[in-house]
């Protein structure tokens, strides 16, 4: 059974997986910063070594690149779950300012004595509502009403930032500092004695990097394996179709916009009650868009965004020790925004691969009728036999050329 | 005569399928040589190897006596050969004369007014009647393919290759198209046409390559041979144009419809005071000019659009205003009529297709969660039963699969969920001679399990083939219901223009 499969599958050129296309988009970014290190003068390989080691060389930069990862593996996530249903996401700094703030706002006026555990479950369910009802609004506004996502998204955004502005001043503001919200006491925060152990006592790294891994795996499994992503999948490629197969359209959109607000949500809980222990006025946070990056560069699957988070991590926070050898940390964003330009661009990357697979199965057929002078096919043998009939013409090929 | 084309023994192969297996096609210059088979027989590809778009694994290919390696269009256009592409390739804010000089503009400053001279004169040399300066959106589809071939030929390409010309064009189209071609040859052209559409070869070609499967089966004379034989020679085996049916065994009513209104997209009444019920084991055919309320009516029927006034009736639930997953769960079926926006998920693989309206339900989606191998299992199944050829089974993205087989794998959906009420609305739009009898048979055989069916189409050939009864509509009214073997083509034409018997 199994032999007669392998001669029986169609023989065909390599496609480019969307793992190559990235590690190529990846690979041309960081080359394209060799050259901008080099025209300033320094020394691309020291440049790229401090990056890395800047980020990655000891447990406290681990730990701080962790933590910087958080939020953009959670709002690569939201921004992967809402393109797989057919929707662009582009609120995900409102999302995250709503899911921030509401928490920050729990944060300083639950009551003392709350047991932690319960503490932290009604914070994260409060991040999760509160994202949640962002992304629901546009979910509502596009079912309703056809309003665009991107636009009330977007609008949505300034609605958020503005939110905050009052509410920063009005409810808990540091007075030493007015424009600052006053830190938010350790224990009510996400940072746990888990990471202060593992990566030391000033770690940013927290509970909500465990709880991005779990989204990661309960995003995955509710699109793959589950009948409401069968549904919200069915939506997003073809919504016409799906009403006629009597899936509710609308109620989908709205599904999706409020799970992939409510990861945002999450985002913003991390950030300004784990990464961070305070909220500064007038601030729109940029994990929102750079989670449309993470996703690109993670083919826009979980666990592509997981991976692309990480990275992305592991460039801003290196980025920092980048000035120590005379690099402007704005080139780590040059780097950061050329690999985001390369992943948008995939299709560039897709084509070039294919092709070039294309040709090499295409000599690879013309040996093979060579050597077996055209009187048999190449899924008519066996894959070991075909390997040794195009190494025989091949030869045969090398003979011919030197004749002539 | 002396052959302008010679492809010889050419083989093409794609993922799971062997596209041209040993093909082998000769053109004569100053001739119409037709290319048959039926959809996904290998025409496309064949042609799309000659005009450089594809490769072929093995064979040669010959242009006036001489071989050539055809490794791009402009290789083809630069041997002559010219395509005139089923979907149209033209700028739609440019102007004819833009269009046509697009790509051979010539020096950095173009000169259109040489250009749009050259354009009139053979506009007025082949009778296309085009104007250089009209603007592409503002003319006709059967225009807009007229400048296409007036690019073909600016180009000087002496070979044309037409690929399944009339499926855009109204039937006066198809009669100028027709005459078109044939002041082409009267100039000293070769055409080359590709259709599975046999009247049209039988009117305008005169020899034709038949291939089916990827093989070669024959070369004929067209004037000496029948429509029936070149049927035979696509399919495979005798076709039968008529279908055949036994007299109807009636059961209950399945479908009632009383005084039913919709409204169009405009926002007036599509659908005005409608009538009409269906009986199991009848098939009631609704007959009409396209545009007459038919797609409202069936809209109004599966719930994809809102009933004003007036009831729906299905096996006694009254589902006017159900929503559709409750109408499908009562027993309705229903082939859309646009079956790539509406039928299927094009970017989905068949398993996703095959049960996108059953998915939530415990057998494919127990608590909420797949059931993979059911699911994969039900797919297969539709797939040998209904015959759903693809290259990669049940993973065949529904979007890779040929008209005819995209059909068949809504069919066989909607057939396997054994619905009461059956729709079928155009069910063979632009499908060859061997899957629309296999559709008919399918409607037929839903018919004498005892299961009613509404068909609607726009060809009266098949209204009055399948038919039982026919009910006319015009301008969203009900002109009258008549028993197929009380009428004729002709009363039922007159009703369909408004006319009713009594006002004759």
């Amino acid at each position: 059974m199994n032999k007669g499969k392998v001669i029986n599958k169609p023989l065909e050129a390599r496609k480019a997986s969307p793992l190559l296309v990235s590690v190529s988009a990846v690979i041309l970014g960081m080359l394209a910063g060799c050259i901008l290190i080099l025209v300033i003068g320094k020394n691309p390989i020291t440049g790229y070594s401090k990056l890395f080691m800047g980020a990655l060389s000891n447990k406290r930069k681990i730990g701080a690149t962790i933590g910087l990862s958080t939020q953009l593996i959670f709002a690569g996530l939201s921004f992967s779950f809402a393109y797989k249903t057919g929707l662009f996401n582009i609120g995900g700094s409102g999302q995250m300012l709503v899911g921030g703030i509401t928490c920050s706002l729990l944060a300083h006026m639950l009551p003392a004595g709350i047991p932690r555990p319960i503490y932290l479950v009604i914070i994260i369910l409060a991040a999760i509502l509160a994202g949640g009802l962002w992304g629901f609004i546009s979910g509502f506004l596009k079912a309703k009403f056809n309003v665009h996502e991107v636009v009330s998204c977007i609008m949505l955004n300034w609605i958020a930032y503005w939110i905050c502005y009052d509410f920063i001043p009005r409810f808990i503001i540091d007075p030493s500092i007015a424009v600052k919200s006053a830190p938010i006491a350790n224990e009510r925060t996400l940072r746990s004695g888990i990471f202060t152990a593992l990566f030391g006592k000033t770690t940013t790294a927290n509970l909500g990097f465990l709880l991005a891994i779990a989204a990661v795996v309960l995003i995955w499994f509710i699109l793959n394996k589950t009948t409401l992503g069968f549904n919200l999948k069915a939506v997003g490629a073809n919504r016409y179709c799906a009403e006629y197969a009597g899936i509710k359209v609308t109620k989908s959109i709205i599904i999706s916009m409020a799970i992939s607000g409510a990861l945002c949500g999450l985002a913003g809980l991390s950030f300004y009650c784990g990464y961070s222990n305070i909220m500064e006025m007038g601030k729109m946070p940029s994990e929102g868009f750079d989670g449309i990056a993470v996703s690109l560069l993670g083919n826009a699957t979980p666990v592509g965004s997981l991976v692309a988070g990480l990275f992305f991590g592991v460039l801003k926070n290196g980025k920092l020790s980048l000035a120590a050898i005379g690099i402007p940390t704005e080139l780590a964003d040059t780097i950061i925004a050329i690999i985001i330009y390369f992943a948008a661009t995939n299709v560039l990357f897709r084509n070039f691969w294919d092709g070039l697979f294309k040709k090499s199965f295409e000599r690879q057929e013309e040996y093979f009728s060579l050597a077996v002078k055209g009187e048999k096919t190449m899924d008519q043998v066996t894959p070991e036999e075909r390997k040794a009939l195009i190494k025989q013409g091949k030869e045969l090929a090398k003979a011919k050329k030197e004749v002539k | 005569m002396s052959h302008v084309i010679e492809m010889i023994g050419i083989r093409k192969e794609f993922p799971g399928i062997v596209a041209n297996d040993n093909i082998t096609l000769q053109v004569e210059e100053g001739e119409i040589h037709a290319i048959l088979g039926e959809n996904g027989a290998g025409k496309s590809t064949l042609m799309s190897i000659l005009f450089g778009l594809y490769h072929a694994d093995r064979g040669v290919i010959k242009v006036r006596g001489k071989e050539v390696d055809i490794k791009s269009p402009n290789d083809a256009f630069d041997l002559g050969i010219g395509m005139v592409h089923q979907h149209f390739q033209l700028v739609h804010n440019f102007t004819v004369a833009e269009n046509i000089i697009l790509g051979k503009e010539g020096s950095f400053v173009y000169d259109i007014k040489t250009a749009s001279r050259k354009i009139k004169e053979i506009s007025e040399k082949y009778g296309l009647a085009i104007e250089p300066d009209m603007v592409i959106e503002d003319i006709t589809v059967g225009m807009q393919q007229r400048v296409e071939i007036l690019k073909m030929l600016y180009r000087d390409a002496d070979i044309l290759i037409f690929d399944e010309p009339t499926g855009v064009l109204t039937p006066q189209e198809i009669e100028e198209l027709m005459q078109i071609m044939k002041n082409l040859i009267k100039e000293g052209k070769s055409i080359i046409l590709i259709t599975h559409k046999l009247d049209e070869i039988k009117q305008v070609a005169d020899r034709c390559t038949v291939i089916r499967r990827g093989k070669y089966i024959g070369v004929v004379d067209v004037k000496t041979t029948s429509v029936d034989e070149m049927a035979a020679m696509m399919v495979g085996r005798p076709v039968s144009f008529k279908v055949e049916k036994k007299p109807p065994v009636l059961k209950d009513t399945v479908l009632e419809i009383s005084h039913l209104s919709v409204k169009n997209a405009k926002g007036v009444l599509g659908v005005k005071d409608f009538s009409l019920s269906v009986r199991g084991g009848e098939i009631v055919g609704v007959a009409g000019v396209d545009g007459n309320g038919q797609s409202e009516l069936i809209e109004a029927i599966t719930g994809l659009r809102k009933i004003e006034s007036g009831s729906v009736i299905l096996c006694g639930n009254d589902i006017t205003h159900m929503s559709i997953q409750q109408r499908n769960e009562l027993g309705l079926g229903h082939i859309p009529e646009d079956r790539q926006k509406r039928g299927l998920v094009l970017s989905a693989p068949l398993t996703t297709n095959m049960v996108i309206k059953e998915f939530y339900k415990p057998r494919f989606g127990k608590g909420g969660i797949l059931q993979t191998k059911e699911i994969e299992e039900y797919t297969e199944a539709i797939i040998n039963k209904f015959d759903v050829r693809s290259g990669e089974g049940k993973d065949s993205l529904a979007g890779k699969l040929s008209g005819g087989n995209q059909q068949k794998a809504i069919i066989g959906r909607e057939v396997t969920a054994e619905p009461e009420l059956l729709i079928a609305v155009q069910p063979t739009r632009g499908l060859d001679v061997g899957a629309i009898e296999f559709i008919h048979k399918q409607l037929v055989e839903q018919r004498d399990k005892g299961k009613a069916v509404l068909l609607v189409s726009f060809e009266l050939d098949e209204i009055f083939n399948l038919s039982d009864r026919i009910a006319v509509i015009n301008a969203g009214r009900l002109i009258d219901i008549v028993d197929t073997k009380d009428t004729d083509v002709n009363s039922v034409g007159l009703m369909m223009a408004g006319i009713k018997k009594e006002e004759k």
